[in-house]
């Protein structure tokens, strides 16, 4: 099944920003926005990451989670670690760049990449290879 | 007075911490706003008034609320003192067992450091709240080598939490958004190191007011 992608922003418009443009070129994976906190503000939210990742899981697809800034990337790894072991295995945070990494990822995982392929490519690694 | 700190101390210890971000959310947000977005003292208020409200309810024991205070900051603050603290109080209730002595208390203290340390993967000098929660485990760990009860403890590490945070002005931030700032993050007390100090100082108050 393919990979599935949550977008985490501490800014709503930014990451429906994110979602449609991955979407363009990946028209048939599961993109999530999670993004700002439970009552509207910037920040990010423990539940809406948990959400986003618990409702992609049960329906059946792994998932990468990429985000905008450092806070946001400590309320995904709190959420990483309240899953239980296995599940862990099913779901990676890939600290890339937000856009890049998302596009790269979405179109990973639009031709049939695997989780690892997934991730990877949402480190958008090339855009930093010198020369 | 008890050489031990029940959950009847726990919970007055909230409950003044929330009081206390309240009173302290604009100092909070006015230190944030030097040096970042402006959102700390409002993040910590909201965060504590949620942790308030379901504290009404009461818990078992000490562990008890350290995880509901854990489990609620995570989803309610918004800002990077959500996880932060949020894993703070669940290492801190992971590490210790029912009421809390002395060396419960610098179980406590470090459960809550390596919780931050893990979470930000920062370290000291750096300008964060490492920098109020590293000499409060040092001060309490030296009032246990005194034979200080656990009272004593916890005032020792508040008021080393206090120092460090007043320690932070001169720093130059390198972890987090206020890093960007460079050399203009100097001359500004850390908002998390700060809210730090303000807790401790309400987990000694209320292990005294006892
Ligand atoms: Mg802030």
């Amino acid at each position: 099944m393919t990979v599935a992608l949550v977008i985490v922003s501490h800014s709503v418009k930014l990451a429906d920003g994110v979602v449609e443009l991955a979407e363009q070129m990946a028209r048939d994976v599961p993109l999530r926005a999670a993004a700002g906190t439970d009552d509207g503000r910037i920040g990010t939210s423990f539940d809406k990451v948990n959400d986003a990742v618990t409702e992609l899981r049960l329906a059946g697809h792994d998932v990468v989670i990429l985000t905008d800034l450092g806070s946001a990337t400590m309320t995904v790894e709190s959420v990483l670690d309240f899953l239980d072991a296995d599940e862990q295995e099913h779901v990676r945070f890939a600290d890339g760049p937000l856009v890049e990494g998302a596009v790269a990822a979405a179109v990973t995982a639009q031709v049939g990449g695997t989780l690892e392929a997934v991730a990877q490519a949402a480190l958008a690694r090339e855009l930093f290879a010198s020369g | 007075m008890s050489d031990t700190l029940s959950t009847a101390w726990a919970l007055a210890w909230i409950r003044g911490a929330q009081a206390v971000l309240a009173e302290n959310r604009a100092e909070l947000n006015d230190l944030d706003r030097a040096i970042g977005d402006g959102d700390h003292g409002e993040n910590m208020d909201r965060g504590f008034k949620a942790v308030a409200a379901k504290l009404e309810a009461g818990a078992e024991d000490v562990q008890g609320v350290l995880k509901l205070v854990a489990s609620t900051l995570m989803s309610t603050v918004g800002g990077a003192a959500g996880p932060l603290y949020g894993t703070a109080f669940l290492r801190a209730a992971k590490a210790t067992t029912g009421d809390v002595d002395s060396d419960g208390v610098v179980a406590l203290i470090a459960g809550s450091l390596e919780g931050i340390v893990a979470r930000g993967k920062a370290t000291t000098g750096e300008k964060t709240m490492v920098d109020a929660w590293t000499p409060a485990l040092g001060a309490a760990q030296a009032a246990v080598g005194t034979g200080a009860g656990p009272i004593a403890v916890l005032r020792a590490a508040a008021d080393a939490a206090a120092a460090g945070a007043e320690a932070t002005i001169p720093l130059q931030a390198t972890k987090g958004r206020a890093s960007y700032l460079g050399e203009r993050s100097i001359g500004h007390k850390d908002p998390g190191a700060t809210s730090t100090a303000l807790i401790l100082a309400c987990a000694a108050d209320a292990a005294e007011a006892l």
